[in-house]
């Protein structure tokens, strides 16, 4: 049933107002990964953000992508929770730690040890729209302990113009989604986080995009 | 709506033409495998979404024809606010911006030439102002409202006189519609006049016509493509539409020189904002703009040339008479 209605969610609403209302721009869609394990790492503008780079994928592989998103947001009511959860098959994330029992982040790598496809926004939040915020370290965790999974770098613009945070009135624009090359792990995880911290400046810089503010 | 059969012909033309061109570009890449015609195929793939699409719309009904031509004018407008600087304060602008579309277009099928004329160059023109200053961000205010218009003008109103021009009535003959074939006319002659002045420009140009806005663009591509598009347009206009063939002419002269102007007016803009394409939509070509540029000059101006040469009846005119 729920399978049902998440396919139904994607193929009915989501990819019609990505096609016809919005529209992307793909640039190197190959570099995309045809399965799992796979952690795609996106810079956060807008709630349209994990929809969209779902609907990249075709819709027999929806069960096996997980955006990460935030528990104590996502879980506010009992409607919004069951979305988040059963059409977005999100994975929470708790971002008060309060337990010691377990890491935080450890739900991500089991999700990557089953080969399912992790989204992550490193970004933490969707902050200012259209600016590129620090990444937080714990992307460089996730790859630590799932050395296999690649990291795949993904620059998205034009969506913190479609729905920016703390708005509700969807504006048309057109998308650009530039996907960049795999981040190796090589042990350290400062090298990792500038690895990761250059690459999505040069793709943000790739668009020549004029400035939103 | 029965379409004509010389609107059926016609696309029948087109289709065979696009075969021809499918099957030189296929020969091309089996005689010279090492060669790279990528973009020439795609260029052609392209081509057959558009025609069909475009002969879906045109032989569908009329109705599909009005909102063909409304989508089109949607993605060109959401192209060009895509692309050029916009301010976070006027999210709310341009949703005003996008709604004129609907309206735009009602007012094609409810056949009242009086507004859809003067709709968007002047209610829109004082309305998106007031929506900004309600909103109160002055920093920018006067390039905000400028380029927010201007392709409004550009994308939408010039636009929509291809959709208007399918719903003239000639005044001697109020329940023929004469639309389709001056539609097709239109459209097919600018995107001729398109590939022919690229092929005289290729073959033949060397001296520039506007190096510092389009250094590609030649003296002999235009001449040539312009002359060419004069030629087509005296023997197809008799056959498509009621302009003789003197009058088909001066209406190719027109869609020429108006094509050339509304290319390069594009690709000055683009050149100020540092893009090679106007977009991604259709491969081999670039976005929606780079496909309808010279139809933002051509469609206006062809549109007014016949509305002058012929006694038209519209809503505003036929009520009450």
């Amino acid at each position: 049933m729920n399978k049902l209605c998440r396919l139904l969610f994607f193929a009915l609403f989501v990819r019609p107002i990505m096609l016809i209302v919005l529209g992307l721009n793909v640039r190197r869609r190959e570099g995309l990964p045809a399965k799992g394990p796979a952690v795609l790492v996106a810079n956060h503008n807008s709630h349209l953000d994990a929809v969209t780079l779902m609907s990249l994928f075709p819709l027999r592989m929806l069960p096996k992508i997980r955006p990460v998103a935030a528990q104590d947001y996502f879980f506010r009511n009992p409607w919004l929770k069951w979305f988040a959860l059963r059409i977005m098959g999100i994975l929470p994330l708790d971002r008060e730690v309060k337990s010691k029992r377990k890491h935080p982040l450890a739900g991500i790598n089991e999700a990557l040890d089953r080969g399912e496809i992790v989204i992550v926004f490193p970004e933490g939040s969707r902050g200012a729209p259209e600016q590129l915020g620090d990444f937080k370290v714990g992307i460089a965790h996730i790859a630590k302990k799932s050395p296999k999974a690649p990291v795949i770098p993904i620059y998205m613009h034009g969506l913190g113009k479609v729905l920016p945070k703390g708005e509700a009135l969807l504006v048309p624009f057109f998308l650009d989604v530039f996907i960049g090359e795999p981040i190796p792990w090589e042990g350290n995880k400062t090298e990792f986080m500038e690895d990761m911290t250059n690459q999505m400046t040069a793709l943000a810089e790739e668009g020549n995009f004029s400035p939103w503010e | 709506m029965t379409l004509d059969p010389s609107v059926r012909w016609s696309l029948a033309a087109i289709f065979g033409a696009l075969l021809l061109s499918t099957i030189i570009v296929q020969t091309l890449i089996r005689l010279k495998p090492s060669g790279d015609f990528s973009n020439l195929r795609q260029r052609v793939n392209s081509w057959w979404v558009m025609v069909t699409v475009f002969s879906l719309a045109m032989t569908l009904s009329r109705n599909v024809s009005i909102v063909f031509f409304g989508f089109m004018s949607f993605l060109a407008l959401k192209e060009f606010l895509s692309l050029i600087p916009t301010r976070r304060a006027d999210r709310r602008v341009l949703f005003w911006a996008y709604l004129a579309i609907p309206l735009q277009f009602y007012l094609v099928y409810l056949e009242w030439y009086g507004m859809f004329i003067i709709f968007i160059p002047v209610y829109m023109f004082l309305l998106l102002p007031l929506r900004m200053v309600t909103i109160g961000q002055t920093k920018g205010y006067v390039r905000a409202a400028g380029t927010i218009h201007w392709g409004l003008m550009l994308t939408v109103f010039c636009l929509s006189h291809t959709a208007f021009m399918l719903v003239l009535r000639e005044s001697k003959a109020p329940d023929s519609f004469p639309g389709p074939g001056l539609v097709l006319f239109l459209v097919v002659l600018t995107q001729l006049n398109d590939v022919c002045q690229f092929i005289w420009g290729k073959s033949l140009g060397r001296r520039k016509i506007l190096p510092k806005v389009s250094p590609g663009k030649t003296w002999a591509g235009f001449l040539g493509g312009v002359s060419t598009t004069t030629v087509i347009a005296w023997q197809a206009g008799p056959f498509l539409t009621m302009l003789n063939g003197w009058q088909s002419s001066v209406a190719g002269l027109i869609i020429g020189i108006g094509g050339f102007v509304g290319d390069v007016n594009l690709s000055a803009l683009k050149r100020d904002l540092q893009v090679k394409d106007s977009g991604s939509l259709l491969p081999g070509h670039g976005g929606i703009l780079d496909r309808v540029d010279s139809l933002t000059y051509a469609a206006p101006l062809f549109f007014h040339y016949v509305y002058w040469l012929y006694d038209f009846q519209t809503f505003g005119t036929s009520i009450g008479q």
